[in-house]
């Protein structure tokens, strides 16, 4: 693969070799940057949403009543549904006239006219994308800390329940530093997906516009299949690989940390 | 105030006895007493309904007719049911049979092999005196990190060069390799979870290391199979963009990209809004089937495998 970004290729042509050229010309690649800054923005927006509300709903229903055990596994649902049927599901709902988000907000006089969600503003679309993936991966978060919770000893709980401690200071002093190390689990992962999307652009806004909305690993894609710059195509993945690896590694340092 | 932690406390005595058989409730007992109670119940239904509505209006769309499904505005609920909009799924392109024929042989196919390399390999990394085997156990898992998204152009290639591409054998081959480090990782614990003794105690009469996996282990490891099979099944079955790279003749399409490609069918290039969301329900239906069937092995799987 490292062999492979070291050359100029395109599947027509057999490969000639052009040393470090496509990592340079990566460096100096204007939508090389507008992609990794745009998935990033994402990352930054999306991680704090699922991971606040991902807790919320467990604190909600971590209860083992009837109505929380439903609550969970109904919320559980999106997790199951393919990334791709979900964004197709998705973009039906925000299309601005066949769409039944605009047809509520109009309905509810919230807006005066339909919103064009997608592939017009970048920003509009960004937030579009990121609502249809809490709605579909809030649940993960969710089972992972409930499972979190579950697992703090009754004791330490009781113990503070008779001195007395509040809900919310339970939480704070209690249950939050007791699922450190789920939390910061399950902001790698989330982190990680985010900086890989490409499912929910591709089909919600196909990059549009002018590839504002294209993610990092759209952009590989674009590259290595549709212009056929395979080995141009496979710099940008090293890039991003080594990006993930990054945030991986740094995550696993702040986790070890946090266990001693 | 005195009084009230006292009678708080007591409370707690009183309701504790009764929670003791689950022991996992008391945590998040006190979460639901009092006023809050009818709050909190009410923000679960709510939050129950805005999960379930998008799902629910994309099987009422599917079953709308077909001028009702393209209408501005559009309505909420169809006013007559009708099968249209299935209809021209089912002969579009190269017929829905084949797509969803493709999906589930890319599905059945990842399993095979999947358990195939992972009951073996767990066999072998819990059991057998491997030197090393706990680096290659790590290593193994180390594919978790590299995300495959980043590796698919040279994946491409190689499946080119070697005839794989636009084959479902080799979209199965991929998600094969984005399903082993998970299910060696159940696999392994799952074979270390089984006591010794048992083994040895079917060695003593005789039995062969194979025999030992079939008679011993296998009946043990259903539960772990099962997970496995499972989400290598809704992976399989939901994954886009490999399927997008390997894929480019019509024929070798599996569901996810029949979505893609149905959006833009009609003559004008227009999307069939009433079709696409036919095919929205026919590949959610099976995984969130599967899913309230198999609940109990889906989110143990889940559990075990991100808490390592």
């Amino acid at each position: 693969m490292t062999w492979v970004s070291l050359n100029s290729w395109s599947l027509i042509t057999p490969p000639s070799f052009v040393g470090l050229r496509n990592y340079i010309n990566a460096f100096g690649d204007s939508q090389f940057w507008v992609s990794l800054t745009f998935t990033l923005k994402y990352t930054i927006l999306i991680t704090p949403i699922l991971m606040i509300g991902g807790y919320l709903v467990a604190l909600l229903t971590a209860t083992n009543t009837s109505l929380a055990r439903f609550t969970r596994t109904v919320v559980f649902v999106p997790v199951v549904i393919g990334l791709g049927a979900s964004s197709f599901l998705w973009y039906w709902l925000f299309s601005s006239s066949y769409g039944l988000v605009n047809r509520l907000l109009l309905d509810l006089g919230i807006i005066d006219g339909p919103i064009l969600w997608l592939g017009v503003d970048a920003d509009i679309s960004n937030w579009a994308v990121i609502i249809s993936v809490v709605w579909k991966v809030l649940g993960f978060g969710m089972i992972l800390f409930v499972a979190a919770i579950h697992a703090i000893p009754d004791e330490v709980n009781e113990a503070a329940m008779v001195d007395g401690a509040a809900f919310w200071q339970r939480v704070r002093k209690i249950i939050l530093p007791l699922t450190r190390r789920t939390i910061l689990l399950v902001t790698l992962i989330s982190v990680i997906g985010s900086l890989l999307a490409f499912d929910q652009f591709y089909i919600m806004t196909a990059g549009q516009p002018r590839n504002l909305t294209a993610t990092s690993v759209f952009y590989v894609y674009l590259n290595s299949f549709p212009y056929l710059k395979l080995g141009y195509g496979a710099a940008l993945s090293l890039i991003l690989a080594v990006i993930v690896l990054a945030f991986t590694l740094f995550q696993m340092v702040l986790t070890r940390r946090s266990e001693t | 105030m005195t009084e009230q932690t006292v009678s708080r406390v007591s409370q707690d005595y009183a309701i504790a006895p009764g929670l003791r058989k689950g022991k996992r409730r008391s945590v998040s007992a006190r979460f639901w007493s009092g006023r809050t109670k009818y709050l909190l119940a009410a923000i679960c239904v709510a939050l129950c309904v805005v999960m379930l509505a998008p799902i629910v209006f994309s099987v009422l769309a599917s079953v709308k007719p077909t001028a009702e499904a393209s209408a501005v505005p559009p309505t909420y609920l169809p006013t007559e049911l009708s099968l249209d909009s299935y209809q021209r799924l089912w002969n579009y392109g190269s017929g829905l049979p084949r797509y969803v024929g493709n999906s589930v042989l890319a599905a059945f196919l990842t399993i095979v092999f999947t358990l195939a390399l992972t009951v073996p390999a767990g066999y072998g990394l819990a059991r057998f005196p491997i030197p090393g085997k706990e680096i290659i156990f790590v290593l193994l898992l180390l594919a978790l990190i590299i995300p495959y998204q980043a590796l698919l152009t040279p994946i491409f290639l190689m499946f080119s060069n070697i005839g794989l591409t636009n084959s479902v054998i080799g979209l199965a081959i991929i998600h094969t390799t984005i399903q082993i480090p998970f299910s060696l990782y159940i696999m392994r614990n799952a074979f270390e979870a089984v006591p010794k003794e048992l083994e040895e105690a079917a060695l003593v009469d005789g039995a062969n290391s194979w025999q030992v996996l079939r008679r011993v282990f296998l009946p043990t490891m259903v539960p772990a199979i099962i997970t496995v099979t499972l989400f290598a099944f809704v992976m399989s079955w939901n994954e886009f963009l490999g399927a997008l790279v390997m894929l480019n003749t019509d024929q070798s399409f599996t569901l996810p990209l029949i979505l893609a490609a149905a959006r833009q069918v009609t003559s004008l290039g227009s999307t069939d809004w009433g079709m696409l969301q036919a095919g929205v329900t026919v590949a959610i239906v099976p995984s969130v089937v599967v899913y309230l069937l198999l609940q109990r092995y889906y989110v143990s799987g889940l559990l075990s495998g991100a808490i390592k």
